[in-house]
């Protein structure tokens, strides 16, 4: 009689009903996500058209990257993060943090309870430089020290020596220009940021006046988008110091290349050779700071002081390009040149790390093997986000790979791939493993406790919000 | 909170204007007791959003819509044809007016363009190619718009950000398409920029 019902009601005026897709079936599905940043949220706005969704994520607090890489001058990014908050509210979506997924809980245990998880934990490692000295004092990747600067609690303790005249950051990217930007921004603007108070101090009384990027190639191959570029370029206080002869041949280039990068090029081009207008000039005269691109050059090992402990120089190897475009190679010259520092961030990518023995993981790549999102060795299981493609892409990118994945997933409840006509315990079963451990989850409401706290602090200092900075804080204030 | 608040307000305003509250006694679900608006359902999930979760156009991005947006608007030099075409071809004609902002518009028709960054040029989420006929029409984008147009997935000659287009009478008749968000990504060959 059901059945005859649905089919009766498949083109149903009633529109308070759930369309009829399964209809019965879907209504008890579950899903849990592992990880509650973008690649999480998003695969969850797009799952619970249909089905409960449980995001689980280690901390205490929701959006990862969002919160912790986006820099705290760009808080329109952040926005997305009132999306996220209505998915996390759903009434078929649940947030529990403080969750260690792999420690706390198995992935096997997830796939026990649930029709299917999704792991969409990105990447927390980085890529190491693997050069001599990359362990001295004053060295750092830009995942720890965006990490501090963003209030990233495993971070808290980085505390960088801000007293040298010169900072170099390796690579490229669009993480690079944003730690110098960050290094080389007015205090004025930085004070209004969520950026955090011990960052904000060491900041503003830091000695860094120069910061050079540099990268293995040349100006065509640079990672970085227009509008971080255009943001060093124009930032105030600043100047932008450039080699000339780095951009030989690039001009001839131009016209063969597609719009994004022909744009990027043209701005690169005009800030190095052309002469700037009076207004610029004026502003570039009176600049305290300079910051420019070092191209060609690899480091090949980090110098330190007489006493050995901390970075005073970094070599840099003399690249020629062989080949042209994105798949031009840098071919070593045979030259090097030492670039006296005391700073070195090594920006050169983000890396995925394995989070339970049970989990394929293919460590070449870094990434969890996957055919559109289907970890095919495992039924149920599938991937999201950087852990599906790599740590590359912005949140758009992210967006559309998590809605393709949720996709697959869809797809496969369907088809019935994914069995999901039997009932699972879903997160009564989890949370009942967790108690017996005595670890107690952070709820969506928890959150938004910490959440009031940390804007009203901002507000007492004219800033968005002012970060809580470790977990105890967060769990005491989740749980008050 | 604000943004609890704002969620609570932007999602009442969405279910007066897409819902019509239905009379459930004439629905067999009700009364075969597999509604999922029922008391035992409503218990399990909270009432709040026990009509939000059934209509599966609902667009989940925060606070697009807009009051004064209203199309309830019947002067005929106010109001602007619009044709949204979505990823599977499916065309979505509206009558939009003068003065409705692209984005916004697709919201409260439960087109899921998605509008990450609130408008402020900060994405490229609300990617759209504008039909052949109108794009001309349209002011030229201004710097900040082509700078994050570059960094769309499929990105045309007729690519705009839905966020910055604003109708006018002139625009009557525009289509607009949502890029296909390909299994393969990037076809163009377009590797994206590591972060």
């Amino acid at each position: 009689q059901r059945s005859d019902v649905m089919r009766t009601w498949r083109a149903a005026e009633c529109s308070s009903c759930p369309p009829v897709r399964n209809h019965e079936r879907l209504q008890t599905a579950a899903v849990c996500v592992v990880g509650g940043g973008p690649a999480g949220f998003y695969t969850a706005q797009h799952l619970i058209k249909d089905v409960q969704v449980d995001v689980y994520e280690r901390l205490p607090v929701p959006f990862g990257l969002v919160r912790f890489g986006v820099a705290p001058d760009h808080p329109e990014v952040k926005n997305v993060i009132n999306t996220f908050t209505q998915t996390a509210k759903h009434s078929r979506c649940s947030f529990y943090g403080n969750v260690n997924v792999g420690k706390d809980v198995s992935v096997a245990e997830l796939l026990r309870s649930y029709h299917a998880v999704v792991l969409s934990y990105g990447a927390e490692g980085n890529r190491s430089v693997g050069v001599p000295g990359e362990h001295l004092s004053g060295v750092y990747s830009a995942k720890d020290f965006v990490g501090w600067y963003n209030g990233l609690p495993s971070c808290r303790e980085l505390d960088p020596d801000l007293s040298c005249d010169t900072a170099v950051v390796l690579g490229q990217g669009n993480v690079a220009l944003d730690v110098a930007r960050i290094l080389l921004s007015p205090l004025d603007i930085l004070k209004k940021t969520d950026i955090t108070q011990p960052a904000l101090e060491a900041l503003a009384a830091s000695r860094v006046r120069s910061v050079l990027i540099v990268g293995r190639r040349g100006p065509l191959q640079v990672a970085c988008t227009i509008k971080e570029l255009r943001e060093m370029v124009t930032l105030p206080g600043t100047r932008p110091e450039m080699t000339p002869s780095d951009f030989e041949g690039v001009k001839d280039a131009l016209k063969d290349l597609p719009r994004p990068r022909k744009r990027l090029t043209e701005l690169m081009m005009k800030t190095a050779l052309e002469r700037p207008g009076e207004k610029e000039q004026e502003r570039w005269n009176s600049a305290s700071r300079v910051w420019g691109f070092r191209f060609f050059r690899s480091p090949v090992e980090v110098l330190p002081d007489a006493e050995g402990k901390k970075v005073a120089a970094v070599r840099l190897a003399v690249n020629r390009l062989e080949g042209s475009g994105e798949g031009a190679q840098a071919v070593r010259s045979g030259d090097v040149e030492d670039v006296p520092c005391g700073l070195v961030i090594s920006s050169i990518g983000y890396k995925s790390l394995p989070i339970d023995a049970g989990v394929p993981f293919d460590s070449r790549r870094a990434i969890v093997p996957n055919s559109m999102g289907r970890v095919q060795q495992v039924l149920g299981l599938y991937c999201s986000g950087w852990l599906k493609t790599g740590p590359t892409g912005v949140i758009a990118t992210t967006m559309n790979n998590s809605f393709d994945t949720a996709r697959s997933l869809m797809e496969d409840m369907d088809s019935g791939k994914l069995d999901v006509s039997a009932e699972k315990p879903g997160s009564l079963r989890i949370r009942a493993l967790l108690e017996e451990k005595g670890v107690e989850p952070v709820v969506f409401s928890d959150w938004e406790k910490i959440d009031s706290l940390e804007v009203r602090r901002g507000e007492a200092r004219g800033k968005p919000r002012e970060k809580l900075l470790s977990v105890e804080e967060m769990l005491a204030v989740a749980r008050s | 909170m604000a943004a609890s608040a704002a969620v609570r307000t932007s999602m009442g305003l969405t279910l007066r204007l897409s819902r019509l509250i239905p009379d459930c006694s004439t629905c067999p679900f009700y009364r075969l007791k597999s509604c999922g608006n029922s008391s035992a359902s409503l218990q399990r999930r909270g009432s709040f959003d026990s009509f939000r979760t059934t209509n599966r156009h609902l667009q989940t991005t925060i606070g697009l819509c807009r009051e004064e947006d209203s199309s309830t608007a019947e002067d005929p030099e106010e109001v602007v044809n619009v044709v949204y075409i979505d990823r599977s071809g499916r065309r979505i004609p509206v009558k939009a007016k003068v003065g409705d902002n692209v984005l916004y518009l697709a919201h409260k028709h439960g087109i899921p363009l998605e509008g990450a960054c609130e408008a402020s040029l900060a994405c490229s989420t609300c990617h759209v190619y504008v039909s052949d006929a109108h794009f001309d029409k349209l002011p030229e984008p201004e710097e900040r718009e082509d700078d994050m147009l570059d960094m769309a997935p499929m990105l045309q000659e007729t690519s705009r950000l839905g966020c910055q287009i604003v109708l006018t009478p002139e625009l009557d008749g525009i289509e607009l398409t949502l890029p296909k968000i390909t299994r393969n990504f990037y076809v163009d060959g377009h590797v994206p920029k590591p972060h």
